[in-house]
């Protein structure tokens, strides 16, 4: 049994926030109320006075890279991060070596989690078999195993026609199509966005268009099949732009961005910073405001990580040979908190809807709000605490964090999964 | 100053020490001798990854001119070949104890990653698109000699400003020092927020017209494969310094090119026989600039006695 007084309950912007102590019986919330009685015989009792307590978040975008990149991150090391940042559920991307394409990867990936990983781990396929973009991958199959998406991340599914067919094929199943959205024709050869910093630093860039163009081209595909499309990593005011548009003409389109296209611009790469090489690249101060205004209007559902770790040797190397992509999982929360709640007034019941409600929504998995009866899944945070990114504090196998050095508020101190305390007061316990 | 990996983060200050050093260095270039012992002991290294004949030699004279140690490396034959990262090729440098690096790759930033990556002198010799301080710093060299100033005149650049680090140096050099800067190219061949450094002119004519300096690029002409340019002759035509646009220029205008120069497709012979071109003379400026650079960087304080 574990007691947890004092706390302030956030599980939604629409709920009011509610100061009650938990008893956690087994896996389950038994009791929510004031004053539950303490028994220090058989109650692990955690005092949460002054904290916040909330439902644990859902990754619907994150790397993993087991199979074949182990020496990045694997299923344990990536479960173990996302769990440190507060993450009980998580979807992994399929661009792994060999790749998720066929129902034995979706059934390695789940085999393999079921072993090692403390936390709920969902693997998303493959629309193309070997990510090729050419001939569909075996999309029932997939989903009859357990993938819960469908996506090629890491590139774009260049033909319209397979695309489209893919968007069509998906309805049979009610599995949303995640399109990584990168004209590679516009995008060949860059390595940051296209403006100031790139004829600053002599970089190459990459347009905007190149996302926005198949943005468009996807929404239109979508609005033609009805089929659910999820734009992932949603980066410019132009995409956001056509979103909205795509929702106010009723297609079935969702969206999501990353906790760094929220907070950070392209600036971050002036001194070669290979740490803030990410695709789609950091875009402009226009483009964060943008996007946090799509994410107030609810023109973007929700936030993943993109969590992409690489080894540091991948990173310190020439920048046109470095690896793009950040680790994300442990800093999401607190940027999400620094830089929506404390610096543009979100109240902190959105915060939990864009990283519990609605990427559940999307893959189709109900909210497990802090109710009595419910599985006991949820964080206790620090909303006041002050820390500092640094290597030493990372969990993940992999260090290339783009936050790296910065000082962010809110810390998730406790994270609880199915009745058991998996973190404490900062420390993992598994 | 340990490194010179930019302009644009260098002082107008450090500028004005180097090319008064530079001309200092320049009256030991025209002694019978040309030998100086400022670099003796000195173990100065170039490391081209692109070909390159007049800024390797340049470099590789001064530093023989001032007494050092000199090894080049031919990436071509080196253990890049092997497949040695350049991290590995860097401490390879410091374990054979390297005092300055001079180096040229096609990635911008190389020089900056190296010289967070090393314990020697860092020389950016050409990095990508990004910076090519020593050419801007013989440019500036070449328009202080003749003009007598680097002060308050009218610059233009032609050609290809996006991919061209000559131009960005130059930006970045002349800038500091209240000069007016007008560029011009093809559309696309003119990079996004350039107008916050320069002025962008419409037209050839416009660009030329009444300007104490004209820069012209050099133009690779892979670019036509990439659909930045359609063909020589008709980049000859509407972007060439050609007789028909010398009516726009006059005789006290330098003509500055970096070199190597495509003949009749960025500017025409006839151009560059011109009294004021200063073509040659900017070859032979480059060594003293870089004599300046070598002796600066080897120095802890950084200032010539």
């Amino acid at each position: 049994m574990i007691l947890i007084k004092n706390a302030q309950i956030v599980n939604s912007i629409h709920d009011k926030n509610e100061k009650a102590d938990i008893l956690i019986v087994d896996d389950k919330i038994e009791k929510i109320g004031i004053n539950i009685e303490e028994n220090p015989d058989n109650m692990i009792i955690i005092d949460a006075s002054g904290k916040y307590v909330m439902p644990s978040f859902t990754d619907i975008h994150c790397h993993l890279r087991e199979p074949g990149f182990e020496y990045k991150e694997d299923i344990k090391s990536g479960s173990r991060a996302a769990l440190a940042g507060g993450f009980t559920t998580i979807c992994c991307m399929p661009n792994t070596n060999p790749p998720i394409d066929n129902r034995a990867m979706i059934a390695y990936i789940k085999y393999r989690a079921k072993e090692v990983s403390p936390i709920e781990v969902l693997p998303v396929g493959a629309i193309t078999k070997g990510l090729s973009g050419e001939e569909l991958a075996e999309i029932g199959f997939m989903k009859e195993e357990g993938a819960i998406a469908i996506s090629d991340d890491g590139k774009c599914v260049m033909n319209a026609n397979i695309m489209r067919n893919a968007l069509l094929y998906s309805k049979d199943f009610s599995i949303p199509v995640i399109s990584h959205c990168e004209d590679s024709n516009l995008s060949e050869g860059g390595q940051i966005n296209l403006g100031y910093v790139s004829t600053i630093t002599g970089l190459r860039g990459i347009p905007r268009e190149a996302e926005s163009i198949i943005v468009a081209r996807d929404i239109l595909l979508a609005k033609e099949t009805k089929a659910h499309l999820h734009i992932t990593h949603v980066s410019t005011k132009e995409s956001v732009r056509l979103i909205k548009i795509a929702k106010e003409w009723g297609v079935n389109v969702t969206a999501d961005t990353c906790p760094h296209y929220i907070s950070l611009t392209e600036e971050e790469v002036l001194g070669f910073n290979t740490n803030a090489k990410v695709n789609p690249p950091l875009r402009t101060q226009e483009d964060v405001e943008a996007l946090i205004e799509g994410l107030k209007e609810g023109v973007i559902d929700c936030i993943s990580t993109d969590h992409a770790p690489h080894h540091k040797d991948e990173k310190n190397v020439e920048f046109n040979l470095a690896a793009s992509g950040t680790i994300g999982f442990e800093t999401a929360f607190s940027v999400l908190f620094t830089y929506l709640v404390e610096k543009n007034g979100f109240d902190i019941g959105k915060i939990v809807e864009l990283l519990h409600h609605n990427p559940r929504k999307i893959i189709g998995l109900s909210p497990n709000v802090i109710k009595e009866g419910k599985k006991a899944n949820l964080v206790i945070v620090d909303l006041k605490k002050k820390w500092e990114v640094k290597e030493d504090n990372i969990v993940s196998k992999s260090k290339n964090s783009v936050f790296l050095g910065k000082l962010l508020t809110s810390y998730v101190e406790t994270v609880i999964y199915n009745g058991k305390i998996l973190k404490k007061d900062g420390v993992l316990n598994c | 100053m340990k490194h010179l990996l930019g302009l644009r983060e260098l002082s107008k200050e450090d500028i004005i020490k180097i090319l008064n050093l530079a001309k200092d260095m320049k009256t030991i270039l025209k002694s019978e001798t040309k030998k100086t012992p400022h670099l003796q002991g000195y173990s100065v290294v170039t490391l081209f990854y692109e070909n390159s004949t007049r800024t390797r030699t340049s470099f590789e004279l001064a530093a023989k001119f001032m007494s050092a140690n000199t090894t080049s490396i031919s990436v071509q034959t080196s253990s890049v070949q092997k497949g040695e990262s350049l991290l590995d090729t860097v401490k390879t440098l410091e374990a054979l104890k390297t005092d300055v690096l001079i180096v040229r790759h096609s990635v911008s930033g190389v020089p900056h990653f190296i010289a967070k990556n090393c314990s020697f002198s860092v020389i950016n010799a050409g990095d990508g698109m990004n910076e090519h301080p020593t050419q801007a710093l013989l440019d500036m060299f070449t328009i202080r000699e003749r003009l007598g100033t680097i002060e308050r005149l009218k610059i233009a650049i032609i050609g290809d400003i996006l991919h061209s680090r000559v131009a960005r140096s130059n930006i970045w050099g002349l800038s500091k020092f209240d000069n007016q800067i007008t560029v011009f190219g093809p559309q696309t061949l003119i990079p996004p927020y350039i107008e916050n450094f320069a002025y962008v002119a419409s037209s050839l004519e416009e660009a030329v017209s009444g300007k104490d300096v004209v820069i012209d690029l050099r133009i690779q002409l892979e670019r036509q494969k990439r659909g930045f340019i359609t063909s020589k002759q008709e980049y000859y035509k509407f972007y060439g310094l050609n007789e028909d646009i010398m009516r726009y220029i006059s005789g006290s205008t330098l003509i500055m090119h970096p070199g190597p120069v495509n003949r009749g497709v960025e500017i025409s012979s006839e151009v560059m026989q011109l009294p004021n071109s200063t073509i040659d003379e900017q070859v032979t400026n480059g060594i003293a600039v870089r004599m300046a650079v070598l002796y600066l960087c080897t120095r802890k304080e950084g200032i010539y006695r």
